[in-house]
């Protein structure tokens, strides 16, 4: 995390997900005819071949009656030119990108066209898919497309690409692909939520306090959730508390640090009037109570960082609290 | 049927790099704060809250829970959420009045553009089977129907930085606007190419930012306001997600939204168009040029700069509707028309008419 001057913390955020999808009839018999290297259509109610396929003809509701075999190769009916490609976009250096309708379709469809430069894109240029050496995995079986004028590899004059060992070969139905999305964000806390980081990098706890009902929110949220306005009061707490309420831990998970069983509490602080979650160790997980008295147990100075310094809660000894002192806590 | 009118806007600045967090509360806060100082209103007098927001822009799951605290949502209050630009949530809010159970309503509507790159955030809203795998950015898909108008001469580049120089020029009194100042189309014209037919002034900023509109029934609205913006037309339609099988030259569902609407008789329209050539598709979508059958002057496009001079994703819509209301809450106008778009190429269209009491 870092902060500039008078600006609250921000820090890299990247977050991914391979999104499996089912392709339902239509588009598992498109990307099926993808694997073996076949672009296919069909007529809509309108007499318009569709290429893709549409799933439900606008007009009537109803599927595909019939595929219709069009291109590969086809017509750019429009594009555009990209000089900085983005992650995940079908090339790496700078390409076109185009609206091409495959020979025998009346639509279009959206790809990658690796012309070289800007200038050897036009409306009206033939172009043939560039097909790529994985098979089922969806439209980025065509790798991109490219001008029918360019020199392909020998036997190309079915406009496929160096790969179509697939071609003419009974393909596997293709049900399900898989679809990674990954997305980079730089993640702002909000000012108050920096303070907090911020003390607690020098072992300190900082809540704020709302102007208009007095609560103490730790941490701090930038605005009373009761009454909507900004919290900027800020209040030292003491690294002691009780456990208002808690669970014990006995279902193995990925990525879990502790064996369990164990004992995730909420623990409201000392002048806090909201809990935050956190481990309790250092007794019996069998002896954790609603009540409890615990007090912070610190990571060694030497391997303090902003965020993570406080390892765990371990009970003090002291009395419990009364259930009435946490009573409107819960 | 139930008078339901704007009574009240506001908007924070457009910003390139707001320092708030995706979650909106910091920018949200002070524009309620305004919105119900101009009112007189409370948080206690609103009886449904609805918002608009996304959570692949913040990059967070639930990111419009958090921004709930930016209501003070204690006692517990009635509230929605709609992942679309707020002026969806605006039309979630109006049918709530109109069916009786509010008399007023709140919208509201939050981005923060700048989190991610927003361009490349924006392809997930594209087909996930065939389109999105190939991660097309939204300027890329604005430039190819920009082509295909140019090369159908429906429109060319001079007129699109026409579309921008207005659009700065107009904004130079906006002071939520993140672009302004006086340029001319030749001087654009010598940029260069950001996704050919495109420059950089052909495409929205990309912006930070929050707006917030507030609806109220026949018997309040008079009284919170001295001219109401009585909603006479609301209507939203959307076309296939389908790029290539659809005419990108003009845009049906905006036909027929603003045909719904009673478009045609705005004196005054605050277009999202967050490309200079969807501008110009918009006004003759929505018949607010001079000529065809429109009788007298064309309307006033855009007094505010438009989406051109700052685009808050989730927010450009609502302040779209909230500023063509205020032209009508100020006098400036008697029928005035806030539009909002979604998705790609002006797929999906949103358009309400207003009028003075």
């Amino acid at each position: 995390m870092t902060s500039s001057a008078g600006q609250p913390l921000h820090a890299p955020l990247e977050i991914s997900f391979d999104y499996t999808r089912s392709l339902g009839p239509t588009l598992s018999e498109f990307v099926t005819a993808l694997a073996g290297r076949r672009l296919l259509g069909a007529r809509a109610s309108d007499g318009r071949v569709h290429a893709p396929p549409f799933e439900f003809d606008s007009a009537t509701g109803a599927p595909p009656a019939e595929f219709i075999e069009v291109g590969p190769a086809g017509t750019v009916v429009t594009w555009t030119w990209t000089d900085r490609p983005l992650e995940g976009q079908p090339l790496g250096h700078p390409f076109g990108w185009a609206l091409i309708r495959p020979d025998g379709a009346d639509t279009a469809l959206l790809h990658a066209v690796d012309a070289g430069a800007a200038g050897a894109m036009a409306t009206g240029m033939r172009v043939r898919p560039r097909w790529s050496d994985r098979a089922g995995s969806g439209i980025t079986d065509i790798a991109c497309f490219e001008p029918e004028s360019s020199a392909g590899p020998a036997g190309q004059a079915d406009g496929s690409g160096a790969s179509d060992k697939a071609h003419g070969e009974p393909a596997e139905t293709v049900t399900m692909i898989t679809t990674p999305v990954r997305l980079s964000y730089d993640h702002t806390v909000s000012p108050g939520e920096s303070a907090y980081l911020l003390a607690l990098a020098q072992g300190r706890l900082i809540g704020q306090r709302c102007p208009a009902c007095g609560k103490v929110y730790l941490p701090p949220r930038g605005a009373c959730p009761v009454d909507g306005v900004p919290t900027k009061d800020e209040v030292e707490l003491p690294d002691t508390g009780i456990v208002t309420t808690f669970c014990v831990v006995n279902v193995p998970f990925h990525g879990q640090k502790f064996p369990s069983p164990y004992v995730a509490a909420s623990v409201l602080i000392d002048g806090a009037d909201i809990a935050f979650q956190h481990l309790i160790l250092g007794c019996p997980p069998d002896e954790v109570r609603m009540g409890l008295r615990v007090r912070a147990v610190w990571k060694p100075r030497e391997e303090w960082d902003v965020g993570h310094n406080i390892d765990h809660f371990e009970p003090t000894g002291e009395p419990d609290a009364p259930y009435d002192s946490y009573a409107r806590h819960l | 049927m139930t008078d339901v009118a704007v009574v009240g806007f506001a908007q924070a600045r457009s910003e390139r790099h707001s320092p708030a967090t995706t979650n909106g509360v910091e920018m949200l806060v002070p524009i309620f704060h305004e919105v119900f100082g101009a009112t007189g209103l409370t948080k206690a007098d609103v009886d449904f809250w609805c918002s608009g927001s996304s959570d692949y822009l913040a990059g967070r799951a639930f990111s419009f829970v958090s921004a709930v605290d930016a209501i003070g949502a204690f006692p517990p209050v009635m509230e929605s959420h709609v992942e679309m630009d707020g002026a969806w949530a605006l039309y979630e809010a109006w049918l709530k009045v109109l069916t009786g159970e509010a008399e007023i309503a709140l919208a509201y509507g939050f981005g923060k553009s700048s989190a991610g790159t927003l361009r490349r955030v924006l392809a997930l809203q594209l087909d996930p089977y065939l389109v999105a795998p190939l991660w097309p950015d939204s300027v890329s898909i604005a430039a190819l129907q920009a082509r295909l108008g140019i090369e159908a001469g429906l429109w060319s580049e001079q007129d699109m930085a026409e579309v921008a120089v207005r659009s700065r020029s107009s904004a130079i009194t906006n002071a939520h606007a993140q672009l302004s100042g006086s340029t001319s189309a030749a001087e654009l014209l010598c940029e260069p190419y950001i996704a050919d037919p495109l420059r950089a002034h052909d495409c929205a900023p990309v912006s930070d930012g929050a707006a917030v509109v507030i609806l109220a029934t026949g018997s309040r609205a008079s009284e919170l306001c001295a001219r109401p913006a009585w909603i006479t037309g609301f209507e939203h339609r959307i076309d296939s997600a389908s790029l290539g099988a659809r005419d990108l030259t003009t845009a049906p569902s905006a036909v027929a939204a603003g045909a719904a609407a009673g478009a045609g008789r705005a004196q005054v329209a605050e277009l999202h168009a967050p490309f200079t050539h969807q501008e110009i598709i918009l006004r003759r979508a929505l018949g607010l040029d001079a000529g065809n059958d429109r009788s007298g002057d064309g309307a006033r496009i855009n007094p505010s700069g438009g989406a051109l001079c700052g685009n808050p994703m989730f927010a450009a819509g609502l302040a779209r509707i909230g500023s063509a209301a205020a032209e009508i809450m100020s006098g400036r106008a008697d029928v005035a028309l806030g539009h909002a778009t979604s998705g790609p190429a002006l797929q999906q269209n949103l358009v309400c008419v207003m009028e003075a009491p």
